[in-house]
Formats: C-alpha cells, sequence, structure tokens
C-alpha cells in the first residue's frame, strides 16, 4: 500500500500540469485567505477563531444532547431522520428511498461525505442516475475522477482538458473558452435539475435548535438542488452540528473567507424540512441522513477529537506546502491535504496508509490558517506515535513502513547514545573520520544507505573538524 | 538583568555547525554576559519525537531536564529544539509527575536566541556589523510555535551595512522536516526548489535563518544548484563586528 | 439496535455522558453589533450590494426602475403584498408566479427577469435577506439570469449579529432562509471567474420607503 503512495506522490511531482495547476490555483486561494483576514479589513478574525473552536468543542462534547435536538426539530419541521452507523447504511437508505418514489434521476449538489460513502456508484446500482452539478464536481464526474479538491473539484485541470473531456462526453464541439464551457455545463444540468425528482445536497452545518440544513456555495446549483426536485435528501456527518442559528454569525463570517476569501460567497441556505403549507416552491419531502461511519470513534480520544471540528473550508490545503506539490490525488481515501492526512487513519484505521501521517514536515501553516484551530500537526505527530505502538505489538513484518525496522532500532541506539554524552562525543569524533570532507571543508555530493535519499537531491554537510564542545574546552583553557 | 545564561546548541550545531555556537557566545559576552556550556547535554529528543518513538524521545528528554535542572536561562539557537521543549515536553511527560514537574519548572527558563536577545536582554542592536544583501527565511518552529516574526527582522536591520531584502515566501516551510526530508525525500526537495527560488529571486547574496536544520538543507540545496549564495545562521551574521 | 440508539450509544460512552444528561452550559452566542443610523445604513448597503442598488424616493420611481430593466422581456414576480402596493406586479412583461411549485419552476425557467422581495438587506456585505412563503417563492430569485429584489429601506440591518438577533430561530418562520451576497459565480477551472453559472449573473436591488 506504502509503494501505491509514494507512486502517486512521484507521479504527481513529475506532472508538469498538475504542478501549474497546484501552483496558480491553490496558491490563488491561499492569498486571497490571507487578504481578507488581514487586520485592518477583519479584526475580529482571531476572536472568531477562538469562539469557532469553543462552540465545536462545546457541540463535540455533548453531541448526543444536541443530535436529539436536531432530530425532534428537523421532524417537528415535517422532515425525516435516516441515522446511518456507516456507508453501506447510508446507500440502502438512500437507494431505497429512490426506488420507492420511482426516482431516475437525481441532481446532487457540492458533497465530501457522500463521496466518503460512495453514494453515486451505489445508487446506480439502484437505478437511479445521480448528476453533479456543482461545476468542478460536474467535470470530474464525467472524466471518472475523484475531487482534487475539498472546494475546487477540477482544480488540476486546464481548460484544454475540459474542453476535450465536454467534447468527448456530451459530443459537443471542443470549446476552450471557459465561460462559454460554463454555459455549456449550465445548458446540460439546467435540464437535469428540472427534470430530476430527487435533489441530494450536503451540509456545512446542521442547527441544532432549529433543526435546518446550512448550505453555503457560490453557483446556486446547491439551491437548485435542494428547491426544484420533489425530494431533498440531505447527507452529513454527524460532526456537522452546531447549537443555535446565532451560532451561524461566527461560521459563516470565517468560512467564506477562509476558503475563497470572500466575505460572504454568493449563496447560504438555510433549510428546514420540506416546504411548509402554502409555501409557493420548495421540495415535498425532506430527509436528513445523519452519517456515523467512525466519527462517533474519534469522539472517543480526547486529543484528536477536535479533528471533527472541521468545517471543510479547505484553508489548510491551499496553504500547506506539501499538498501544494503531491496534490489532491496522492492522498488515500476521499480527503485530502492536512485534513486528509488526519482524519483518514481515524476513519479508516491507522494501517490504511502507514506512511501518510509522515507525509508532512509539520510546519504548521494548516494550524496556523484553520478557522476552527484544529491542531493539525499535534494529531500527526500523535499519530506517528500510535503507528510505532501498533508496530511493536505486531512485531514480526509490520506493515509495510519502508525500513521500519531500521527505524526503531537506530532510534534505540540513539537514545542510548545521546544519554552518555562522552559516548556521544566519541560518536561524533569517530563520525568525523568516517565521513571526511573535502580539504576545504566542502559538502559531500553522494552517501550510501538511508542518507542516498539525501544526496539524490542536496550535499550534506561533513561533521565539523572540532565540534563545538571541543572549540569550547579549548577557549576556556586559553582563557584560565 | 540575567547575567548568566547556559549554552544549549543543540545536537546539530555541536558537531555540524559549531561556528553558530561560537558566534552565539561572542553576542551574549558582547553585550554582557557570562556564558557557560553545560557540558553533559546532548539533544533535546525532537526528533525521536516527532518520528513517533516518544519512549525514546522521553528517555533523551529526562536526561536533558537532568542536565538543564539548574540553569538561570538557556539559551538555544534553534526555535524547533525551544519549542520541543517548552511546548512538547508536557506532551511526552503527561504520566510522568517529576518529569512533568521539571519540564514546567525549566519551560519559562529556556529561549530561542533571537527571542533572548529582543525580549529578555532588550536588545534589537547589538553592535554588529555586516555588509550585504541578505535575505530573511523564517523557520517554521520559531515562527508558528514561538511567534517569532518580528524579532529576528528587527534584529537584523539593527546591523550596520546590512540591506533586508524580504522573499516572496520567507514563511513557507523549507522542506526539512526532519525525517521527512530523507522519508518523503522528493517532496522535500520540490520545496526545497520553491524555497531557492524564492531566495534566488531577492538578488541577495546571503540568507539568513534562526535554524541550523533549515540552514543545512538550504545550503545543500543551492551547493547542489551550484548557486553562489551564502546561508548564515541569524547569530553569525549578529557576532560580525 | 436500532441504528439511532446504537449511534447515541457510542457517542454517549465515547463522551462518558448518560442519556438525557444535561449538556454543559454553551458558550454565549456572539451577537453584539454597533448600531449605525438609517441614513449609514442605506449608504452602505448601496455601497455593497454587488450589484446595482437604487434608492425610490417614492412608489413610482421603484415601479419605473423595475420597468426600465424589464424594457419588453419576461419578467416574473413573486405576489409579494410589497410589488402589489408598488404597481411592480401589472407591469407589462410580468407574469405573477402562482399554481403550485411545478407550474412557478416552468414559469422561472422560461423567464429572462426574475422579481422578489427582500425581507432584509445586511449592511456590511450587501446582502439580500430571502424568506420562502406563501406569497414569496425560492425559484422566482434563483431561474432567470437577472434577479430583481425590493426591499423597504428600514429593513436595513447592520450585519449577521442583528440578523440572528432578530430572527434567533428563521426555521420558526419559514422552510427556506437564503443570504444572497452576489451573482451566481464559479472559478472552477483555472481559477477564471463565470458570473451566471445556474443562478442569476445579474442583481438588482431597489430600497423603498
Amino acid at each position: 500500500m506504502s509503494a501505491a503512495f509514494r507512486q502517486r506522490i512521484h507521479s504527481a511531482l513529475a506532472d508538469q500540469q498538475v504542478q501549474e495547476a497546484l501552483a496558480a490555483f491553490a496558491g490563488r486561494l491561499m492569498r486571497e485567505r490571507r487578504s481578507s483576514v488581514g487586520q485592518e479589513e477583519f479584526p475580529e478574525y482571531q476572536e472568531l477563531r477562538a469562539q469557532a473552536n469553543l462552540i465545536k468543542r462545546h457541540t463535540m462534547e455533548n453531541l448526543d444532547h444536541y443530535l436529539e435536538i436536531l432530530c425532534r426539530k428537523v421532524e417537528e419541521h415535517g422532515g425525516q431522520v435516516a441515522w446511518c452507523r456507516d456507508a453501506g447504511e447510508a446507500q440502502a437508505f438512500i437507494g431505497q428511498l429512490a426506488r420507492e418514489r420511482g426516482v431516475r434521476l437525481a441532481v446532487k449538489s457540492k458533497s465530501m461525505t457522500s463521496e466518503e460513502i460512495g453514494l453515486n456508484e451505489a445508487l446506480e446500482h439502484y437505478g437511479v442516475e445521480a448528476t453533479e452539478t456543482d461545476f468542478g464536481e460536474f467535470i470530474v464526474q464525467l472524466a471518472r475522477e475523484r475531487p482534487f479538491h475539498i472546494v475546487a473539484p477540477a482544480l488540476h485541470k486546464n481548460r484544454r482538458q475540459v474542453a476535450a473531456l465536454l467534447s468527448e462526453k456530451l459530443g459537443v464541439a471542443q470549446e476552450e473558452e471557459i465561460p462559454k464551457q460554463t454555459a455549456i455545463a449550465r445548458g446540460v444540468l439546467r435540464k437535469k435539475f428540472l427534470e430530476a425528482r430527487m435533489g441530494i445536497s450536503g451540509a456545512n452545518f446542521l442547527v441544532a435548535e432549529s433543526g435546518a440544513v446550512v448550505i453555503v456555495e457560490n453557483e446556486g446549483n446547491a439551491r437548485f438542488t435542494t428547491s426544484a426536485p420533489r425530494i431533498h435528501v440531505a447527507v452529513a456527518g454527524i460532526e456537522k452540528v452546531i447549537p443555535r442559528a446565532a451560532d451561524l454569525a461566527v461560521f459563516l463570517k470565517l468560512l467564506g473567507r477562509s476558503a475563497t476569501g470572500q466575505p460572504l460567497t454568493s449563496y447560504t441556505s438555510f433549510l428546514a424540512g420540506p416546504r411548509r403549507p402554502g409555501e409557493m416552491d420548495g421540495p415535498d419531502e425532506f430527509f436528513l441522513v445523519l452519517l456515523d461511519n467512525g466519527r462517533s470513534r474519534i469522539l472517543a480520544d480526547r486529543d484528536k477529537r477536535q479533528t471533527l471540528y472541521c468545517i471543510r473550508c479547505g484553508a489548510c490545503l491551499n496553504v500547506c506546502p506539501v499538498y501544494r506539490k503531491i496534490g489532491g490525488y496522492s492522498y488515500p481515501g476521499t480527503y485530502s491535504g492536512p485534513i486528509g492526512a488526519i482524519l483518514t487513519p481515524q476513519l479508516s484505521g491507522i494501517t490504511y496508509e502507514p506512511e501518510l501521517p509522515f507525509a508532512s514536515s509539520l510546519c504548521g501553516a494548516c494550524a496556523e490558517v484553520c478557522p476552527v484551530k484544529i491542531d493539525i500537526p499535534k494529531i500527526l505527530v500523535e499519530l506517528r506515535s500510535e503507528l510505532r505502538k501498533a508496530e511493536r505489538r505486531e512485531s514480526r513484518g509490520g506493515f509495510g513502513v519502508q525500513a521500519a525496522g531500521w527505524e526503531r532500532i537506530a532510534f534505540a541506539v540513539w537514545a542510548w547514545l545521546m544519554r552518555r554524552p562522552r559516548l556521544f562525543e566519541l560518536a561524533g569524533s569517530a563520525a568525523q573520520v568516517l565521513l571526511p570532507a573535502d580539504r576545504d571543508g566542502g559538502w559531500i555530493r553522494s552517501l550510501p544507505g538511508p542518507l542516498q535519499a539525501w544526496t539524490r537531491w542536496r550535499d550534506f554537510p561533513p561533521p565539523a573538524a572540532h565540534s563545538f564542545r571541543q572549540l569550547w574546552r579549548q577557549q576556556r583553557r586559553r582563557r584560565d | 538583568m540575567p547575567a548568566r545564561v547556559s549554552l544549549f546548541v543543540t545536537c546539530l550545531v555541536d558537531q555540524f555547525f559549531p561556528q553558530i555556537g561560537l558566534a552565539m557566545t561572542r553576542v551574549l559576552e558582547r553585550l554582557g554576559y557570562e556564558v557557560d556550556f553545560p557540558e553533559a547535554q546532548t539533544c533535546c529528543g525532537q526528533p525521536a519525537f516527532n518520528t513517533g518513538f516518544w519512549g525514546e524521545a522521553r528517555l533523551v528528554g529526562r536526561h536533558f531536564l537532568k542536565v538543564f535542572g539548574g540553569c538561570d536561562y538557556i539559551v538555544c539557537p534553534s526555535g524547533s529544539c525551544t519549542s520541543m521543549v517548552r511546548r512538547h515536553y508536557v506532551e511526552i511527560f503527561h504520566k510522568d509527575a517529576e518529569s512533568l514537574g521539571a519540564a514546567n519548572a525549566l519551560a519559562p527558563k529556556i529561549f530561542e536566541f533571537s527571542e533572548f536577545l529582543v525580549q529578555v536582554a532588550q536588545r534589537e542592536d547589538v553592535g554588529a556589523r555586516f555588509e550585504g544583501v541578505v535575505t530573511y527565511h523564517d523557520s517554521c518552529h520559531a515562527l508558528r510555535e514561538l511567534g517569532l516574526r518580528e524579532g529576528p527582522r528587527r534584529l537584523l536591520r539593527s546591523v550596520r551595512g546590512l540591506e533586508l531584502r524580504e522573499m516572496d515566501a520567507a514563511e513557507e516551510c523549507c522542506g526539512f522536516g526532519g525525517t521527512f526530508s530523507v522519508k518523503f525525500d522528493d517532496v522535500s526537495a520540490a520545496m526545497l526548489a520553491e524555497k531557492i527560488d524564492s531566495i534566488r529571486r531577492t538578488g541577495a547574496q546571503s540568507v539568513v535563518s534562526a535554524d541550523a536544520s533549515c540552514l543545512m538543507q538550504i545550503r545543500g540545496g543551492l551547493l547542489r544548484a551550484g548557486l553562489p549564495i551564502q546561508t548564515l545562521h541569524l547569530a553569525e551574521v549578529l557576532a560580525c563586528v | 439496535m436500532p441504528a439511532r440508539e446504537h449511534i447515541l450509544h457510542k457517542i454517549r460512552t465515547a463522551l462518558g455522558r448518560n442519556a438525557g444528561q444535561p449538556p454543559a452550559p454553551a458558550p454565549p452566542p456572539r451577537l453584539a453589533f454597533a448600531p449605525a443610523s438609517p441614513a449609514e445604513l442605506i449608504r452602505q448597503a448601496i455601497d455593497r450590494f454587488p450589484g446595482k442598488a437604487v434608492r425610490a424616493d417614492s412608489d413610482q420611481e421603484a415601479r419605473d426602475y423595475v420597468a426600465s430593466q424589464i424594457n419588453g422581456s419576461r419578467a416574473i414576480a413573486s405576489p409579494a403584498p410589497l410589488l402589489d402596493r408598488l404597481g411592480i406586479l401589472t407591469l407589462p412583461g410580468v407574469a405573477i408566479a402562482a399554481g403550485g411549485p411545478d407550474q412557478v419552476q416552468r414559469a422561472c425557467a422560461e423567464s429572462d427577469i426574475g422579481i422578489t422581495t427582500a425581507e432584509y438587506v445586511l449592511a456590511d456585505t450587501g446582502a439580500l435577506v430571502t424568506l420562502a412563503g406563501v406569497r414569496e417563492s425560492r425559484l422566482v430569485s434563483l431561474l432567470p439570469p437577472v434577479h430583481i429584489a425590493v426591499a423597504p429601506a428600514d429593513r436595513i440591518l447592520t450585519g449577521l449579529e442583528e440578523l440572528f438577533t432578530l430572527l434567533p430561530d428563521p426555521a420558526a418562520l419559514s422552510s427556506s432562509l437564503v443570504l444572497i451576497a452576489g451573482p451566481s459565480r464559479t472559478a472552477d477551472v483555472e481559477g477564471v471567474l463565470t458570473l451566471g453559472v445556474h443562478g442569476p449573473r445579474e442583481l438588482h436591488l431597489v430600497l423603498v420607503q
């Protein structure tokens, strides 16, 4: 499994188009976020982050209470709640509902949660064509690919690729002008919106005391998805809950800026149930699919529970120097970037991709921009520690973590040495002999063993002719 | 104002870049401090901590606490090592009451070098002179875990003859990240290439950082690329008169 | 064990909570806002509205402005009392949305302009607050490529804090509250911005007495 991970990274690094797209697009999102939260423009930024963290912490620590309120309020407003323990239950519920209601065509607005449960594929088995309506999602669906980025699913594609894709899959003439490409999608999707009997959405927030689903977007496809078809199904993880509508005053101000640098996205929908008696339009039925799928297990870990605070803004992806090199497809599982690196091991098990928590330099840029202040580096290091413990338990064979054996031995030796200063010094002197510098103290161009990975790309320093402690002693002797 | 500071030079500086330790000593002495070097020091334990070997990190951490327990002020030329002691010891020792107590007692006494100058010694001008155009690379832990952004820059701007030019991506990681640099060497190298590009675009003759590990990564890349840009630790610049 | 009970049980076990246990006190909502004068609010709203915003000093002015925008194209309007009072519903070219969701949908799909009211306007972002209702439609402000919103000038709020102070639970009023802070847009390909993806590309706001 780790070999596949490395291979995907290698491919991404070698893909010129992906590298350009990441630098331009993710780079731009990063800069737009930054200028939108500047001290002058948005002085309350840090205060709001602290408040958002507090609200999420309180909600997660009392999640059962809020889920019960949410459920009651949804039902009060005429909706129904389907509690689903895992992807299978969610697929089955939605699929069976679709079948019962004679749904052949469903439109979908962006939902990473629905990606997580493989909903579209599952619905095919129920005879339902589920069309993505977010422009970026529409594109990747046509390409039969996963979303490349939480907020910009087709970030990796350039206009030429999109032109070829639209032409091939829709039978239209090749069109490289982006506004025209959008118009093509609009035309195709408008028909689907008006024909579909079911609209499936995600939810950015679930407001417990209102029994409401909040959806934030720019295109209008979520409004369309949740207002035109007769049935609206919202799929959301149980962690999306916030207590009150008033809490949106904190979260909405953070979400748009963190995601795209916008104070507010074009549309924010606050939807509570099917249309009320007499309302002019809106769905006749509303279903909220509440998904656990491993989240309740994450709740049990006091230190890592904060992973569930995530509001899926994508800021951590845009700022991550690793993501901006390896891109969304290098990551295993549904979620990419720093949030993916901590969420996937906790949802799918740390042995799902044991190298994933190590694919980070722990620079901390993610934690700095996270609107809900998730301490991502801290969780990465904890996951690393858990992996080591798991390795030790299964000391035979390990999990394919490369060179796991030698690392453990190396650190055992290192720890032994580091508590013995004289031996440490001796080892240093030995290194001076084993890795001699050029006469002029030049750096080393090639090293064997694990350090080969260093010298493949960079020169390596020779040990100093005299260590600091040797020089210090010499200096002190001269003074006395 | 305290008169005596103890150096924690870090294992990397001790074995590979002793000149950084010497430079620190020169600056501190110039400011009137008495500098000592507890010789039993080795490492803070960070490499093991970051790699998930917390048992080993604890063993080495305890040794550190023993060596530096009696010091009034500890000064360290690395933001990441300082952060390890100040912030992460409490994470690894949370089940060891004695070590936890020692770590809590020590935390307020350890300072990164620039932090010590600006906040404790309260000096931005340390009487240094260095002719040339310099650009500054923020090392991640100093920047984000210790909150040191302005301090090093103020110190540099007070150096006579020095022109400080900001690079585009000063705050972006150089790609070192400890064992990340060899485990994910291709990604590390790609990140390094971005950093070097940023440095090069400033036209500066030297790049300065407050962490030797970043300098090791950056210098390794500059040499391989054949670029004649000098790398210096902040202490080395401040030691020049 | 049914899924609901099972999930709640797992959550309670994870948190060390019992069924029926009251929650810890919630952090108080952060709803403080600095009030502003009506004149200032109007100025801000007009300045920040993401489209063309005009202040009508009379009903006739409002009606004339809308008429000038329609100018021969097909418009559809929600049967809102405010639009009725202003005479907008009887303007040439204006069809009144009616007849249930399917009919409303079809009519909207064939229209060039959608005319609705807005319950409030938020001055800090220029955003419209629209509520679905018996006389206000969701789709009229979404399907046609141009959206004209009419709102009373005294319904301008400073921002979200004031909105949620006034409406602590929007769900009590309607199945749908939508904040409209801009035209429909996407930048999904190469970050190049396009307006009018699925929703309107052009917005107008008429503030009336």
